[in-house]
């Protein structure tokens, strides 16, 4: 079933075809393809930020696209572990919570005059434009730490058990928040607007929208190089069978813990940015349900597919979106549909495949790196 | 001092008592199936409701019921319906998915589902207002010293321990218990071996639901307040309390329960109540940590 993803899809997908491509194309075509997709995803971040400038975008059509990219952010880093690793993990929003206050308080008592914790702003407001991506990733750097309570268990719990302490440690997270008076407790901490009112006086662009783009274009990416690199195929080995990985010298314990943390990490800058974009967190809109929201998303787009991931994200969202008018029977809807795609297509829109394979034009665009990898030649008679 | 911790040791086996239900109700079906049905502390919080009803409409059609008759006759058609619910999941939801042979995580999110459906649609069909249970049994209070103890906590501590027992002796004295856990043995060669799977599965959901339907009416007799996401924070509760005991054991899943049961309520006996989840759940970290099966769980060979 999973034959086609993973360390067999090495073997699958070097073909002569796709090799000539490369190495007989020039240098220069090569350079283009390589800045092809860079300068496309530029080129519309530009587009939407100057449209936004201009008005053309109203504020309702940017929370949408900012919730996007920050559910997309959430789907396909959940998918490390869930789709990749092949665990099941239910308490990604907890680590989204560790990210959201943490870059909250830094941009709090750093940018923010009348905050509730310092009273008055450590750094000049100019500084705001150039420390604001640092803000986020610090929240994505203490999500990391915080998912060592995952990890280091993980080493030697597996499955059912593994998915419990995924959800302790999402409760721990929420309910440790909720007795931290500092941070505002069960009220919650406001007053995030302050540091893009500060960027937005230097230079009047919306920042929090455009940096939303560009961290989920960035997840996108590095996701795609780590799975497509030999530690991304570890990290799939696991799913296969975890024992034989370690026979084949796969490291688990590190990959296991390589993939909770930069899973986490990424939680945690979807954590900052949905900070941001709102101005307001509270510990309970990171509880439990946010995470079955981001599990519901990782299975509708299909276990071990990126751009599933990515495609779901966009489609789950507007969903929501349009089914706000049904108030409360939005929940029963979605519940309803997401177990009939279950019954008809349990392995969600795209299974364990990419857009690429679906839409092989796609790779002229999006070439597999595996691809890059140099042909290796089979010694005389092979192994059999 | 000392009555203060007899007290909190009756209020904790109480409170206990509800989590060993519904862990047993968790344990049962992932026992046989290996499926964490995560709606059954939707279950659970469905039967309450559908308890409510049925006293309603007992009281309003027979004019002079006594309690206990009330009592007993809800709680029979209480269960029979929730059990209905139960099967009624198993068939539409559960059942098309084995046959597919799909993923056991597909059919985990369909559980988590199920559940959504059960507490949203409670929700926008009931409305948000949170009803109360009526007290349809007479309330005894027997005085022990300084110690309180009311004929309610006794009927659920007992009814626990009762409902266990029954439990251990389905599942390890009788011809059905063994063909519940030969499945969860080998699915694959237990047909060949003449048992009738999905009559055994069926009646596995049975059992859970009625159980969940118990824990129901003796919870909404004991706290009153009914809400539709009662059963999402208790459920899940229950299942890690089923974990920590060694999920498919009914042992472990009933003295799991009455564990969390004591460590939640000693935590709010000395602590601030909001201290309560946090203590707890640290302390299941560190067991699953430590003894990643839980207490009597025993860890699965796995074959290369």
């Amino acid at each position: 079933m999973y034959i086609t993803a993973g360390i067999p899809a090495t073997v699958c997908r070097i073909r002569p075809g796709g090799q000539g491509n490369i190495i007989g194309g020039a240098f220069m075509t090569n350079l283009k393809k390589k800045l092809l997709v860079p300068g496309i995803t530029a080129a519309v971040m530009l587009i939407a930020v100057l449209l936004a400038c201009f008005g053309i975008i109203n504020d309702y059509i940017q929370t949408i696209i900012m919730t996007v990219c920050i559910n997309i952010i959430m789907a396909s880093s959940l998918n490390i572990v869930n789709g990749y690793m092949g665990e099941f993990s239910c308490g990604h929003a907890g680590f989204m919570a560790v990210g959201a206050y943490v870059s909250s308080v830094l941009s709090l008592i750093l940018f923010c005059p009348d905050n509730s914790i310092t009273h008055y702003a450590l750094l000049p407001p100019e500084l705001s434009v150039l420390l604001f991506p640092l803000i986020i990733l610090a929240g994505g750097l203490a999500s990391m730490l915080a998912s060592l309570i995952v990890a280091i268990p993980s080493f030697k719990t597996r499955d059912d058990y593994l998915a419990i302490i995924t959800i302790a440690a999402n409760y721990i997270i929420t309910t440790a928040l909720n007795n931290i008076p500092a941070v505002g407790a069960s009220r919650g901490l406001m007053g995030m607007t302050g540091i893009t009112d500060a960027m937005s006086a230097i230079v009047p662009i919306p920042w929090v929208f455009l940096w939303s783009m560009i961290f989920a274009a960035l997840t996108i990416l590095m996701i795609h190089r780590l799975m497509s690199s030999t530690l991304g195929k570890g990290i799939s080995a696991i799913r296969y069978d975890e024992i034989s990985a370690e026979i084949m010298s796969v490291d688990t314990n590190n990959m296991k813990l390589i993939a909770f943390t930069f899973s986490s990490g990424l939680a945690g800058i979807a954590g900052g940015l949905f900070a941001h974009e709102l101005g307001f967190i509270n510990p309970a809109s990171f509880g439990i349900l946010k995470s079955t929201e981001s599990l519901v998303m990782v299975y509708l787009g299909g276990m071990g597919s990126l751009s599933g991931s990515v495609l779901s994200a966009t489609v789950f969202t507007c969903l929501l979106e349009i089914m706000r008018p049904l108030q409360i029977f939005k929940w029963v809807i979605i519940p309803l549909m997401l177990i009939l795609i279950m019954q008809f297509r349990p392995e969600g829109l795209m299974g364990a495949r990419e857009l690429t394979s679906v839409f092989p034009k796609l790779r002229k665009i999006f070439p597999d790196r595996v691809l890059e990898q140099k042909p290796r030649k089979l010694a005389a008679g092979g192994v059999k | 001092m000392l009555s203060y911790l007899i007290q909190n040791t009756f209020n904790a086996l109480q409170w206990g008592s509800f989590y060993s239900m519904i862990a047993l109700g968790y344990c049962l079906v992932y026992g046989v199936l290996r499926l964490i049905n995560f709606a059954h502390g939707d279950i659970f919080m469905t039967s309450c409701y559908i308890a409510f009803f049925v006293v309603t409409g007992i009281t309003a059609h027979i004019a002079g019921i006594s309690g206990p008759a009330l009592f007993a006759l809800t709680l029979i058609i209480t269960m029979a319906l929730t059990a209905l619910l139960g099967v009624g999941m198993e068939r539409i939801a559960y059942r098309p998915l084995r046959e597919k042979g799909a993923n056991r995580l597909y059919v985990v999110i369909t559980a988590l589902m199920l559940g959504f459906i059960l507490e949203n649609g409670n929700l926008a069909l009931l409305g948000a207002s949170s009803r109360r249970f009526p007290d349809i049994l007479p309330k005894i209070i027997w005085k022990l010293g300084p110690v309180t103890v009311t004929n309610l906590k006794v009927l659920v501590i007992a009814s626990s321990i009762v409902v266990f027992a029954f439990l251990q002796f389905i599942v390890q004295r009788t011809v059905l218990g063994m063909s519940m856990r030969a499945i969860s043995y080998d699915k694959f060669a237990i047909p060949l071996m003449g048992i009738p799977v999905n009559a055994v599965i069926t009646f596995t959901f049975i059992l859970g639901s009625a159980l969940a339907a118990v824990a129901g009416i003796l919870f909404g007799l004991s706290y009153q307040v009914m809400d539709p996401y009662m059963g999402m924070i208790i459920g899940w509760k229950a299942f890690i309390a089923a974990v920590v005991g060694g999920i498919g054991d009914i042992k472990g899943a009933f003295l799991g329960g009455f564990m969390l049961g004591f460590i939640e309520i000693f935590v709010t006996a000395f602590f601030p109540s909001s201290y309560k989840d946090l203590v707890s759940f640290v302390i299941l970290l560190v067991i699953l940590t430590v003894k990643p099966t839980g207490f009597f769980g025993v860890a699965r060979s796995t074959k290369i």
